[in-house]
């Protein structure tokens, strides 16, 4: 297995664009910043994309910048460059969503589907800063959209099984697009059962069942003013989570925006969006469905947030300029109910998130300047405010117990610059970049109480007067294309000065039953995150490809202890072929053991692991209509395994069979 | 002129009909958000008796109570009262402790107090109160049994500590307590012999709360309970992290420092002998 494993790695590698396609910005020496995954099974990519009907969660694992941390087989918390939900920032076109679940079951990417998406545009660092306040970086996932363009109706259905987890996927989709005006509609179904780890062994309470609807529609006002609409709305019931103690029975999102663009406004303004947004979540965790529980608890949770965004883009003279206004305004709240065991006794009540109002608003600007054939520059800045409220008073009240002198509210300033030059020439490329960006401490880490942590086994208690987290950014990459080959190898280095971290406090008496004790928010004098990417792709001939890439993080605080979640060598390689509408893939993904663990965190040695999947898909044409199918085996050898990202080391998923149509109608 | 005569003319009117409304008094209910727990009387008063429940029950009581004459049907405004509760058992009996019935300030016809009942009466066991009072120089007295059953939650302790005194430890707030930092009083007596219950100064009472139905979770940054002056109650501050059932686990310690009774909650200790219950 290891051997098949380094063969393929060390053979030369190829195009990259069958796990993540680089978008061509425009066609001069610019590189661009974002790597893009292009999402379902849409256009001409759907060809190649192993799964089409993947998760969002799958289509966003196959980035180097990300990885997932898996709960489950359900809403996976995506990582970027290493770091997770709070220090980053995922939006859905632009849109601010906040989480409602104090343990993380519901990152804002469990909301959508791949029925709703076109792409998500992965930046690192502060490059991603434009939407907000980041550290690690942004995603922001597109929404799919025809626009005004004159394809008419367009029906389509996918359908899908899975024999690990018996996951059954329905799709539709029902579009219409004309000069003036255009109606994109989409459903999607999933439906799964408990899936098997490697060696046919059960993992327990890992089903789930989604729905998923969405609707875009744009008119047309003028020849350069048009207005859109879009809705979400998306419910997932009987959510199991096998690394946690606790299960989901209803996750449900309405998420909806309204855009104004306007083309061409002035002269020399080029383009001009406006959006008003409104997203709601309602998260329902419970353990009804565990049988031996120490004491029932309900754990319900609310997110609200209202916001919007004005941008302008021009160029003048080899200058590239956006400026993007935005603000938001987040309610959020959640309370614990626990059931005593003597029937005599009250509930037990609490508010663990005291219904914090988060305002937020804040103003980016980039220009990218051209400053010769080879030479850009890119330079970003972005400036905001951000004020937290603490709106219910018995929440506030049970926070004052640990901070008596905490104030209601609390107002920072949030600033964030980055610089990149890169250089094109001849078949080099090369980029330089730094950065500096603050972020805020999240809800959790500002006004969590007794936040049960299921790794460690601590209940988190939130720090009010937590100081701004801020990092200095450094990255660069240096890349070699040539007809037939491209390598690339970029690296980042983030210095986080006031690095948020839970650290255990001995005087606190844990809530939760079995806990191991109490983690109040702290910050360390610094911490430091290196990250390392390599990709290698080769085209062999016309019909075959290889690619590859490997990666390397590394974390440490200021006392050279290692960082929780840390990525571990990790390799992918792929052997691909294609001819006509056949097309064909042998990979192969693993780690070595994760040796830089975090025992603090509750983190052991993760072993070394390797699988292989294999995939082939074909399209059909039936009178006129298209079909494609794809079938694969994903851990063909069904390996028993878990990465570094499985909360708790629940295993992976063992052998799996798929099938998925995708069918034209017309 | 003639405009400004008719606007002072409409100006002192409206200020008059707005006098004469506020002078409308209507007659105070003194009473109001209390309830009346019973009325004892003699042949020329009758006293009626009022808590915030309209009940009794083992632990700290704070009564207000009125005195009426009964052929005026006038309420007294002032007087002497003593009260003097005496429980009787099956052989012996013991009275309890007390405070003084003063007139509570600002109101015309109430006096306060309070009377903590160690015990709760049962079957064959019963409390007894006799109320003395003087007016116009002139001695008066009435009793009656009165009903005090036990508290659904402990809010008493009684106890022998090491130094052979028998203590009375008794809860006075938090009668509403909350998710929150809440403050919380109590009194301490000695219990002198069977009629008397002398106030214990400067001791000190540690208080470690505990939710048993949750591991014995307890809440950070509890205040002891200590006095501002002699004579005053013991007051600190009582954190509640949740609702449901508490236990405050209790230590009272001496002038010295040294604990008379109750032990720390650590280890395999799980309470301490002496506590208070709060269930909200």
């Amino acid at each position: 297995m290891k051997k098949l494993a380094f063969i393929l790695l060390l053979c030369p590698f190829f195009r990259n664009d069958l796990v993540a396609q680089e978008k061509e910005i425009d066609t001069t020496n610019y590189i661009p910043m974002k790597e893009i995954i292009v999402i379902g099974d849409k256009g001409a990519v759907s060809q190649k994309t192993v799964k089409s009907l993947a998760t969002v969660d799958e289509y966003l694992d196959r980035s180097s910048k990300i990885s997932m941390i898996k709960r489950g087989a359900y809403a996976w918390e995506p990582m970027i460059n290493g770091m997770a939900t709070e220090r980053t920032v995922i939006t859905i076109d632009g849109m601010r969503i906040f989480s409602a679940c104090t343990d993380k079951m519901d990152p804002v990417t469990s909301y959508v589907e791949i029925s709703n998406l076109s792409e998500a545009s992965i930046s690192s660092g502060q490059e991603g800063a434009e939407y907000g306040a980041t550290i690690g970086g942004a995603v922001n996932m597109e929404l799919h959209k025809t626009g005004f363009t004159e394809s008419g109706w367009n029906i389509g259905l996918s359908s899908g099984l899975e024999s690990n987890g018996e996951q059954k996927i329905a799709g539709a989709k029902l579009d219409y697009a004309e000069d003036s005006f255009f109606l994109n509609t989409d459903f999607m179904y999933r439906d799964a059962e408990n899936y098997y780890a490697g060696g046919n062994q059960e993992v327990q309470y890992s089903r789930f069942t989604k729905y998923n609807f969405s609707a875009v529609s744009g008119l047309r006002l003028s020849e350069h003013q048009t207005l859109q609409g879009s809705l979400i709305f998306d419910k997932a019931t009987d959510v199991g989570y096998p690394a946690l103690p606790m299960d989901v029975s209803s996750a449900e999102a309405v998420i909806t925006s309204l855009k104004y663009e306007h083309h061409k406004p002035l002269d020399y303004i080029d383009h001009w969006e406006t959006k008003i947004y409104f997203n709601s979540i309602e998260h329902i965790m419970d353990d009804s469905q565990r049988p031996d529980v120490p004491i029932r608890m309900d754990m319900p949770g609310w997110s609200d947030t209202y916001g919007f965004y004005s941008k302008i883009n021009t160029s003048l003279k080899g200058h590239e300029i956006k400026v993007n206004l935005n603000s938001f305004y987040n309610k959020s709240l959640a309370e614990m109910t626990m059931f005593p065991n003597d029937p005599n006794e009250k509930e037990m009540f609490m508010f663990t998130w005291p219904d914090v109002r988060t305002f937020y608003t804040g103003i980016f600007m980039e220009d990218r300047i051209r400053l010769n054939d080879y030479l850009h520059l890119n330079l970003s800045g972005s400036l905001g405010s951000q004020t937290n409220r603490v709106e219910s008073k018995p929440g506030l009240q049970s926070l004052r117990i640990f901070y008596p002198e905490m104030a209601e509210k609390n107002q920072r300033v949030l600033a964030a610059a980055s610089s990149k030059l890169q250089l094109q020439k001849k078949h080099f490329s090369y980029t330089l970049g730094i950065g500096y960006g603050e972020r805020a401490p999240s809800v959790s880490e500002g006004y969590g109480f007794y936040l049960f942590n299921s790794f460690d086994g601590f209940d988190y208690i939130g720090k009010p007067r937590l100081s701004n987290e801020r990092s200095v950014e450094l990255n660069t990459s240096v890349g070699f294309t040539k007809k037939r080959w491209s390598i690339k190898a970029s690296g980042s280095y983030f210095h986080i000065n006031n690095y948020i971290l839970g650290k255990p406090d001995a005087a606190l008496s844990p809530m939760t039953i079995g806990a191991n004790g109490v983690k109040v928010y702290e910050q360390l004098e610094y911490a430091s995150l290196f990250n390392t990417h390599l990709s290698l792709d080769f085209l062999i001939d016309q019909h075959w490809n290889f690619n590859g890439k490997a990666i390397y993080n590394l974390g440490r605080d200021h006392n050279n202890e290692n960082l929780p979640l840390v990525q571990p060598f990790t390799y992918y390689s792929a052997l691909q072929f294609q001819k006509g509408f056949f097309s064909a893939e042998a990979a192969v993904e693993g780690a070595l053991k994760q040796s830089d663990f975090s025992e603090e965190f509750g983190e052991n040695e993760t072993p070394a692991y390797a699988v292989v999947n294999l995939s082939a898909s074909q399209i059909l044409y039936l009178n006129q209509q298209k079909m494609t199918i794809k079938v694969g085996a994903e851990n063909l050898f069904d390996t028993y395994y878990s990465t570094f990202s499985d909360w708790n080391n629940i295993p992976r998923r063992g052998r799996n069979l798929f099938v998925n149509l995708n069918y034209v109608v017309f | 002129m003639k405009l400004f005569k008719y606007i002072s003319l409409l100006l002192v009117a409206a200020v008059a009909s707005c006098s004469t409304d506020s002078e409308d008094l209507k007659p105070v209910n003194e009473t109001e958000g209390l309830l009346k727990i019973q009325t004892i009387e003699n042949e020329t008063h009758e006293a009626e008796l009022y808590s915030e429940s309209g009940g009794l029950q083992t632990g700290y009581n704070k009564m207000v109570l009125r005195l009426r004459n009964k052929s005026t049907r006038e309420f007294v405004q002032d007087a002497e009262i003593e009260w003097n509760p005496m429980m009787h058992m099956e052989t012996k009996q013991h009275s309890a402790p007390k405070s003084k019935v003063s007139k509570i300030p600002g109101t015309n016809t109430l006096f306060e107090g309070y009377i903590v009942f160690q015990m709760p009466e049962n079957d064959t066991e019963f409390w007894h109160l006799s109320l003395n009072y003087s007016l116009d120089g002139k001695d008066y007295s009435m009793e009656d049994n009165i009903s005090v059953p036990a508290s659904k939650k402990r809010r008493i302790a009684v106890f022998q500590g090491t130094d052979d005194v028998k203590y009375i430890l008794a809860l006075v707030e938090p009668t509403n307590p909350k998710i929150a930092t809440n403050n919380i009083s109590a009194a301490l007596f000695r219990m002198e012999n069977m009629e008397s219950f002398p106030v214990v100064n400067n001791y000190r009472i540690l208080i470690d709360p505990r939710m048993p139905g949750m591991d014995n979770h307890s809440s950070p940054n509890n205040v002891p309970l200590i006095q501002s002056e002699a004579g005053e109650l013991y007051k600190g501050k009582l954190n509640l992290t949740m609702s449901g059932y508490w236990k405050i686990n209790l230590q009272v310690e001496n002038p010295e420092g040294e604990v008379v009774k109750g032990e720390k909650v650590e280890g395999t200790t799980e309470a301490s002998s002496i506590f208070f219950e709060l269930e909200f």
